[in-house]
């Protein structure tokens, strides 16, 4: 891989009093045992936009993502520092309820891990243990997630038919609806449709475009015309650094980084 | 001779080899059933034992050993499902973790007569439950223990991290999302492991004979108030399961029959035995196909 | 929920959290029982079975060598006969001889469940051995004292009880163990092993022999030892067919006793305290130790094979 000068940067700084942030990082770190994977990274994501995080693999963007609701604490001997601004609270504080704050910043994973349980049960189970009993609201909530990750269609006569039979598309689709059930503030895609065919990928896209009215996506992609078609933002990770920053028209027309020049026009990556 | 010729001689005694061994089974079970099953009839296995004359039942020893299964299991699967999760789940890899291991390993390996004898120094001598019900149960808990926490730590260790992070994604606390996610979705191999485990403490007589005790007291099956001192279910009289009194009318040989009522008894308990293998298979496959909507296990 | 909502749950503990703490403290205890237990049996036996030594002063060594076992009487030195060397030597042949009889059992079913026939292994074999495994001890005593004995005193002479009887039923009991055991370190045998062997033209026991199992001689020695294990601490089964003779075994068909057929035998005939019982609790502390011993081996040769 070449070498880049990383002191070569361009960030855009989104938090400047012109827009709504929802969610941004400063100076984050993140280390397993000895090995810093992120080395300081610092981006606001604006509220009701998509943003996409992009870069070669081991670029730690998934690294990156999965700190933004705390996902890193459960494995062992790795640590996080830095602030992560929400709502004006620093989320990686000590002080900060985890569990609480996940139900506002939830996450889709690369892999689809649907429940082993019915299509029902999925979407609702969550929402039962946070104490929703209603019947007719976890019903509601079912019908409603599930048109709007765009299953609802395919599966209204098998709710209560085993999630795991479902096809892997519909698995991941299922997998957003179950997010979305919690109502969170921001939803994290950590490369929701890298096990998908191109068909159920269209339709994952569709899906985000949708939620794109109600939610604040952060999303993590090795596919850049997915990142040309869906995202607002882009940034480019490049060996545990963002090196740019900037709205995805200009990332992919115009970079100013030639790492990203680079990254984009498919010299590495 | 050749290298060709040497490879059929070896082909040759490994087939006899694995057909010695299948012959050893069918033997054993044949032999136990052939001379045991003509003596098992609806008196036999309701009946009162004698301690002198033939025509002896196994009822009471019977209604002990399933007794005993029941409350050594209510006892050992909630504790070794709880300490399967804190291995699966909470354990830090360290040190003492690795000790903890050890510990379950040993306990796993140590002979069931030693387990016997510390039931009965402990249970029935130091807490003074003396031979009873209750004595059994806890020393057949001890034996029991590692090998169902191994199946229950195995079983979660099977599903995916992603399930957990599933749940955690869904501000899910780790305890609720093993306790309603991993663990149903780990029920087969859990599930086969308990019943394997019954299995086993169905057949065990050595950590019985010094903790439940090698005599059955009269009982009055139709006063089943647990305090009451002939009621069956009196957790503190003493109790002689199936597998104790299979060993103890062959050594101390003072019934006539002694050989038809082992080798009626011995049915009964291989039955059973054979009853909760298949069982595990069946449950195993069962609740698998249920959870994940797939109909044969392959 | 608005903004300062939000921030107020966030700076809460929530119910999810509360509910963490009190899995933790639930899981951490069934650990803590389990551990308990395992230190308690090591304390108990222990503190009974070196009572012999410190209490009653007798000395380790003569217990361990001694071949007269009669703790109610003394010798021509005052001190109480308690030899365990005949339930020692019991014990060891046994296992031994159990041993040397299953491996060579096991190691022909295994290379047939891995090598030859795998679908006829898996088929058959793999559920008779699970079976095999889950009959009783004491049934397989009741086969040994109704089937085995009558044969052994038949063929070889004398009542039948003994250390070869005892050997027999011990080689069906461990046989299944260790088959399964072997079969295990024969299907950890990289595949590609044995297809190098087959393309330079061996035969497919020429591949066995040379290739598969000198790569598994670890993994096939831990199942032995496992096995012997096992076969230490069995008690009913060898009880029921040995004789019960504290004796020195001069042969393989006199009745003889084990560590374990002396504990079942004698542990409700003798007081406790007394020094007869005593010396039975030090006998319990050797069945103790012993899988310790042969755990030790088994990590031992586990390491060896893996730096080879």
């Amino acid at each position: 891989m070449q070498e880049y000068d990383k002191s070569e940067r361009y960030l855009k700084d989104l938090d400047d009093g012109k827009r709504e942030i929802a969610l941004s990082t400063d100076d984050l770190h993140v280390s397993y045992g000895t090995h810093e994977a992120i080395h300081g990274v610092s981006l606001a994501f604006e509220r009701f936009k998509i943003t996409a995080l992009i870069g070669a693999s081991g670029s730690g963007k998934s690294t990156y993502l999965r700190s933004l609701n705390r996902m890193n604490d459960n494995i062992a001997g790795t640590k996080v520092t830095g602030k992560i601004m929400y709502r004006g609270l620093d989320i990686n504080g000590n002080n900060i309820d985890v569990y609480e704050m996940r139900k506002h910043i939830g996450m889709v994973f690369q892999q689809p891990n649907p429940f082993a349980k019915s299509i029902y049960e999925n979407i609702t189970f969550a929402l039962k243990r946070h104490g929703e009993k209603r019947k007719d609201v976890l019903d509601e909530t079912v019908e409603r997630t599930l048109k709007q990750a765009g299953l609802w269609k395919q599966v209204k006569d098998d709710l209560h038919q085993s999630a795991l039979a479902l096809s892997g598309g519909q698995q991941q689709r299922l997998c957003i609806a179950r997010a979305i059930a919690m109502k969170p503030d921001i939803l994290l895609l950590d490369e929701p449709a890298s096990v998908l065919d191109p068909v159920s990928t269209a339709t994952v896209e569709d899906t985000l475009m949708e939620l794109k009215k109600d939610y604040t996506i952060v999303i993590v992609t090795h596919n850049m015309q997915q990142a040309g078609r869906i995202s607002d933002y882009t940034a480019f990770f490049h060996l545990g650094d963002a090196l740019e920053y900037d709205e995805t028209r200009k990332i992919f027309t115009r970079p100013k980084i030639k790492a990203t020049e680079d990254y984009v026009s498919g010299h590495f990556g | 001779m050749n290298a060709r010729k040497w490879d059929k001689v070896a082909t040759t005694i490994l087939y006899l080899i694995s057909i010695f061994i299948i012959f050893v089974l069918a033997f054993l079970l044949l032999y136990i059933l052939v001379s045991g099953l003509p003596n098992v009839s609806w008196h036999f296995i309701t009946g009162r034992s004698s301690s002198f004359q033939a025509g002896g039942g196994i009822g009471i020893q019977l209604f002990n050993s399933i007794y005993l299964l029941v409350l050594a299991m209510l006892i050992s699967v909630p504790l070794s499902v709880g300490a399967g999760i804190y291995l699966s789940e909470y354990a830090p890899k360290n040190w003492l973790t690795n000790l903890v291991r050890n510990a379950i390993e040993i306990l796993s390996s140590l002979p069931s007569v030693v387990v016997g004898l510390f039931g009965f120094l402990v249970f029935s001598i130091n807490m003074k439950f003396g031979f009873s019900i209750l004595s059994g149960a806890l020393a057949l808990t001890v034996f029991n223990l590692p090998l169902l926490t191994r199946k229950v730590e195995d079983s979660l260790q099977s599903i995916h991290y992603t399930q957990r992070e599933a749940g955690y994604a869904l501000g899910l606390s780790r305890w609720e999302t093993v306790i309603h996610v991993v663990v149903p979705a780990a029920l087969p191999g859990i599930i086969t492991g308990m019943i394997l485990g019954m299995g086993r403490i169905f057949g065990e007589a050595a950590a019985l004979i010094y903790t439940a005790g090698q005599s059955s007291p009269p009982l009055d099956f139709s006063n089943w108030n647990p305090l009451y001192i002939a009621s069956p279910l009196n957790p503190l009289r003493s109790a002689e399961t199936l597998a104790v009194h299979i060993w103890k009318i062959n050594s101390e040989g003072i019934i006539p029959d002694a050989t038809k009522v082992s080798a009626a008894s011995s049915a009964i308990l291989v039955l059973f035995v054979l009853l909760l293998n298949f069982a595990a298979r069946y449950v195993g496959n069962r609740l698998y196909g249920r959870l994940t909507g797939v109909k044969e296990r392959k | 929920m608005n903004n300062d909502e939000i921030r107020a749950s966030l700076l809460k503990r929530s119910r999810a959290s509360k509910n963490e703490l009190f899995g933790k403290i639930i899981s951490g205890l069934c650990i803590a029982i389990i551990v308990a237990v395992v230190v308690s049996i090591f304390y108990f036996v222990a503190s009974k079975g070196l009572a012999t030594f410190f209490h009653d002063k007798v000395n380790l060594w003569k217990f361990l060598t001694g071949t007269i076992w009669n703790p109610s009487t003394t010798d021509a030195q005052g001190h109480p006969q308690v030899g365990a060397l005949p339930m020692i030597i019991g014990s060891f042949a046994v296992t031994f001889l159990a041993a040397i009889v299953a491996t060579p059992f096991a190691i022909g079913a295994a290379v047939f469940m891995t090598e030859i026939s795998p679908r006829i292994g898996r088929k058959v074999l793999q559920p008779v051995i699970e079976l095999l495994v889950g009959i009783p001890s004491v049934v397989y005593g009741f086969i040994g004292l109704s089937v085995v004995v009558p044969f052994v005193r038949h063929t070889f002479g004398g009542s039948g009880f003994g250390i070869l009887s005892g050997t027999f039923v011990l080689f069906v009991m461990i046989l299944p163990t260790v088959t399964s055991m072997t079969v295990d370190a024969l299907n950890s045998v990289p595949r590609n092993y044995r297809e190098a062997s087959l393309a330079l033209g061996a035969t497919r026991w020429q591949t066995i022999y040379k290739v598969v199992l000198r790569a598994s001689v670890s993994g096939i020695i831990t199942a032995v030892v496992f096995g012997m294990s096992r076969a230490f601490g069995e008690a009913l089964a060898v009880q029921m067919v040995i004789g019960n003779a504290m004796l020195l075994p001069s042969n393989l068909i006199s009745p003889a006793s084990t560590l374990t057929s002396v504990l079942t035998m004698g542990m409700g005939n003798s007081v406790m305290g007394s020094l007869s019982n005593n010396a039975l609790w030090s006998l319990a502390l050797l069945l103790l130790i012993m899988p310790l011993i042969f755990n030790i081996i088994i990590r031992w040769i586990g390491k060896r094979g893996a730096m080879h």
